[in-house]
């Protein structure tokens, strides 16, 4: 039987890894994803998870060593964040054409410089065209949840792609919140054993990560990207799985409140529950708001978002990273993209908010929310608009 | 490297572009690098095999006489077993044309 | 004491494997040192083998899709990372033999590295594994530069030579510094056995990589691979100047078991290194002072090495 505990998000996740039983879990600590690979080699370590800890020397080294372990057929692990993420960034192409399925928590955080610990989307954001299939969690729940599916997803030999889990660090990492964890009879029911289509051994010998040249790297991209494509509807087949079993039910794309609303908010992660509080707020005044919540990041739900969007006509998107000389924010990007000349498409006006741990309130919301409004009368000088900034 | 073997679709390219065929690189025949071809002078020729142990593109094997032949498929003409040969018993002969 | 080396009766010149794990019809240049090196290795290690390779010459010549001259089974994932995949490899079949899900059977893991892969780029990765002590081998082939890229030095361009990024100028006279020994980094790891070899003594070299293998735990050797590319040495010479090398005492070859040197060939009458220097066009430039420079100091790295064999 699944039991309710309060327990701390990161020590949920490695809970989560351990239920689906991680096989070899490389990993280096990084703030703030440090407690959950502290408690996943405590598990190994106590016997409670037969897998093999790697206590890697870099994040470099931790997904080189995923590569190999993946390659050689075993259910792979490891975690990261802002710099440690970034290092990785050499490694994190390769997988994915290769088909890899490795699975990876982050820990988001901004990037350097100036150094900081705290939490914002720049480092996921970076790594938006690396081909790994991405999620974002919004609480504690969603975070075991989404990692649980993460493994079913990935080693699905539909789709057999790495994928990550995104989750807010320190706001989500840190945390003590009420979550239920599934018991181990649930979570084998879920996740079948790791069954790679081609692996290195001996008894089968074959070349992996060949040099792709002229005449066929064209094919292996766009196969690569066929696939990406592809895994949707297995995403979306593992979510009504993962309902059937454990009764929570999960969408690409999340609506609150939305039905008759003037303007949608679009946010991904922690802070969309700051951001239903403050629908709430706006509705009881009697404004007509809502908010859409991405939760499938990659492959972009394009056909789940334009349904939800409805016949809304002004969408307030707030980005948590800021690219200098961008005209404006990945998320913006991507939604004025799927809108371009689409009759009937809704106005979009781009907000940056919550850089580097700086907390994005219910007032900031509701701020965003007039500034959009006003956007819509008249149109604004710049695409996008950095909210809670001091000028002097 | 063009490679005529290359022309495959993304439909038909192999799952994250692995090979599967262990050693097909033996269906390219490097032997048309050479511009000279080593020639065994069998009197003097003693089977030691330094030619088959030094050679770096594993053209040379052993006939059922114990002689070690060259396949001039694969060899590069780069000399190596001449100038190892212990008995001077290989000789490099410019190819023709 | 390795245990394991007590069987060991060695290969000879009589009983050599005749299997070929490499295939002919790959793409290195004639008379390549390196490749000839490599197929050594696979002789010495057989079928039972997973092979982790670092981006370089190696790589790229045996696997130009949709071609393979790997006859077992092999990854590439990048440049200065091999010993890291080859220690997911070896984690992850520990697992998975423990769980029944693979054989037992052992089977050997070799990451193998260039001397950029290996010193340069790859010193962390390796460090960290042989750190960690993973069953693995790791086979350097050392050909002294980044040869793929087109000749740029390399941590292991000996002194003096004349690399694209190491050019002799009016104002330089080619590599300013002494080669990195990346043999005594890895003896200072203390990791079970650490070799030199050299192709020109084949079965020594052979007999060096299956030990290795044969190492319950992390294993190192450092192989001499000559470039007549990135030399500008003739191509039928390479093994030639693989045996000049250890005659001159450039490449001193030695193994290192539980911390102890073993010289494996004493030169009592080493020729000079101008024999060695000749012949190779990246030392051509040098002039009286540089060799002599250079004798100087092979012959003070082979006291050193002497010293330590002694130290016992």
């Amino acid at each position: 039987m699944s039991k309710r505990v309060g327990i701390e998000v990161s020590i949920a996740i490695s809970e989560a890894v351990g239920l689906a039983r991680a096989e070899v879990i490389p990993a280096y600590p990084i703030t703030p994803q440090t407690h959950i690979v502290e408690h996943l080699s405590e598990m190994v370590a106590n016997g409670e998870l037969d897998a093999e800890f790697v206590p890697v020397e870099s994040e470099h080294a931790a997904m080189s060593c995923c590569c190999g372990s993946c390659a050689a057929g075993a259910r792979t692990f490891t975690s990261s964040s802002s710099q440690g993420l970034s290092l990785m960034s050499e490694i994190l192409y390769i997988p994915s054409t290769m088909r890899l399925p490795i699975v990876m928590v982050v820990a988001n955080r901004a990037l350097s410089a100036p150094i900081s610990i705290w939490n914002d989307h720049q480092d996921i954001m970076v790594q938006r065209d690396i081909g790994w299939i991405q999620t974002f969690a919004e609480n504690g729940q969603e975070a075991v949840d989404l990692t649980l599916h993460a493994f079913r997803v990935a080693e699905d030999r539909n789709v057999s792609l790495p994928m990550i889990v995104n989750i807010d660090g320190f706001t989500l990492s840190h945390v003590i919140e009420p979550i239920e964890l599934p018991d181990q009879e649930e979570v084998d029911k879920f996740l079948p054993p790791f069954k790679p289509r081609y692996k290195l051994d001996p008894r089968r010998p074959i070349t992996m990560g060949p040099v792709g040249i002229p005449e066929v790297y064209t094919e292996a991209k766009v196969a690569h990207d066929k696939a990406m494509k592809k895994a949707k509807r297995y995403i979306l087949k593992a979510w009504n799985e993962f309902e059937e079993i454990f009764g929570r039910r999960y969408n690409p794309v999340e609506s609150y409140r939305t039905e008759d609303a003037e303007v949608l908010l679009v946010t991904m992660g922690s802070i969309s529950e700051t951001a239903m509080t403050a629908v709430d707020a706006m509705r009881d005044a009697g404004q007509k708001v809502g908010l859409l919540r991405i939760r499938l990041w990659r492959p972009f739900p394009g056909q789940e978002f334009r349904k939800a969007v409805g016949k809304t006509k002004i969408l307030a998107v707030i980005d948590r990273c800021l690219p200098p000389g961008a005209l404006c924010g990945p998320v913006g990007a991507e939604l004025r993209s799927l809108f371009y000349k689409i009759p009937g498409a809704p106005k979009i006006f781009s907000f940056v908010a919550g850089l580097g741990g700086r907390d994005v309130t219910v007032e900031r919301f509701e701020e965003i929310v007039d500034k959009a409004r006003q956007f819509a009368k008249k149109r604004p000088r710049e695409l996008y608009e950095v909210i809670g900034v001091r000028e002097k | 490297m063009a490679n005529s073997d290359a022309i495959v679709g993304w439909k038909t390219i192999t799952f994250g572009c692995h090979i599967l065929e262990p050693g097909n690189a033996a269906n390219f025949r490097t032997g048309d690098w050479r511009s000279q071809r080593p020639v065994v002078d069998k009197e003097k020729c003693i089977k030691c095999g330094m030619c088959w142990v030094f050679c770096p593109d594993m053209a040379y094997s052993q006939d059922e006489d114990g002689y070690f032949v060259v396949d001039l498929e694969y060899c590069k003409g780069c000399g190596i077993c001449a100038h190892e040969c212990p008995k001077d018993a290989i000789t490099m002969v410019p190819e023709e044309g | 004491m390795i245990p394991e080396f007590e069987k060991f009766k060695g290969f000879k010149a009589k009983n050599l494997p005749k299997d070929e794990p490499l295939s002919s019809g790959h793409r290195a240049c004639q008379g390549c040192g390196e490749v000839l090196a490599l197929r050594m290795v696979m002789k010495a290690l057989g079928k039972d083998v997973i092979v982790c390779n670092a981006t370089g010459c190696m790589e790229i010549i045996t696997s130009p899709y949709p071609h393979t001259a790997w006859k077992v089974p092999w990854i590439h994932i990048a440049f200065e990372n091999a010993a890291s995949v080859a220690s997911g490899v070896e984690s992850a079949r520990k697992v998975l033999a423990r769980k029944g899900k693979i054989p037992k059977k052992h089977v050997d893991i070799l990451a193998v590295g260039g001397d950029g892969a290996t010193g340069d780029i790859g010193l962390q990765f390796i460090s960290g594994a042989m750190e960690r002590g993973h069953d693995f081998l790791y086979v350097c082939l050392d050909n002294e530069a980044y040869m793929n890229t087109g000749v740029q030095r390399s941590g292991c361009t000996p002194y003096g030579a004349m690399t694209t990024t190491s050019p002799p100028g009016k104002k330089s006279f080619g590599q300013v510094t002494w080669k990195k020994n990346v043999p005594a980094i890895m003896v200072a790891h203390n990791i079970p056995y650490v070799a030199t070899a050299s192709p020109a003594y084949f079965l020594d070299l052979m007999n060096k990589v299956k030990k290795a293998a044969l190492v319950k735990g992390p294993a190192y050797v450092h192989i001499y691979s000559p470039c007549p590319t990135g030399w500008g040495s003739a191509g039928e010479r390479s093994i030639e100047i693989s045996r000049l090398a250890v005659e001159t005492k450039v490449f001193p070859l030695y193994e290192v078991i539980e911390g102890r040197y073993i010289i494996s060939r004493k030169i009592t009458k080493p020729k000079p290194v101008t024999e060695y220097l000749k012949g190779q066009r990246r030392f051509r430039h040098l002039d009286e002072d540089h060799i002599a420079y250079i004798q100087r100091r092979v012959d003070a790295e082979y006291e050193k090495l002497l010293r330590l064999a002694e130290m016992g």
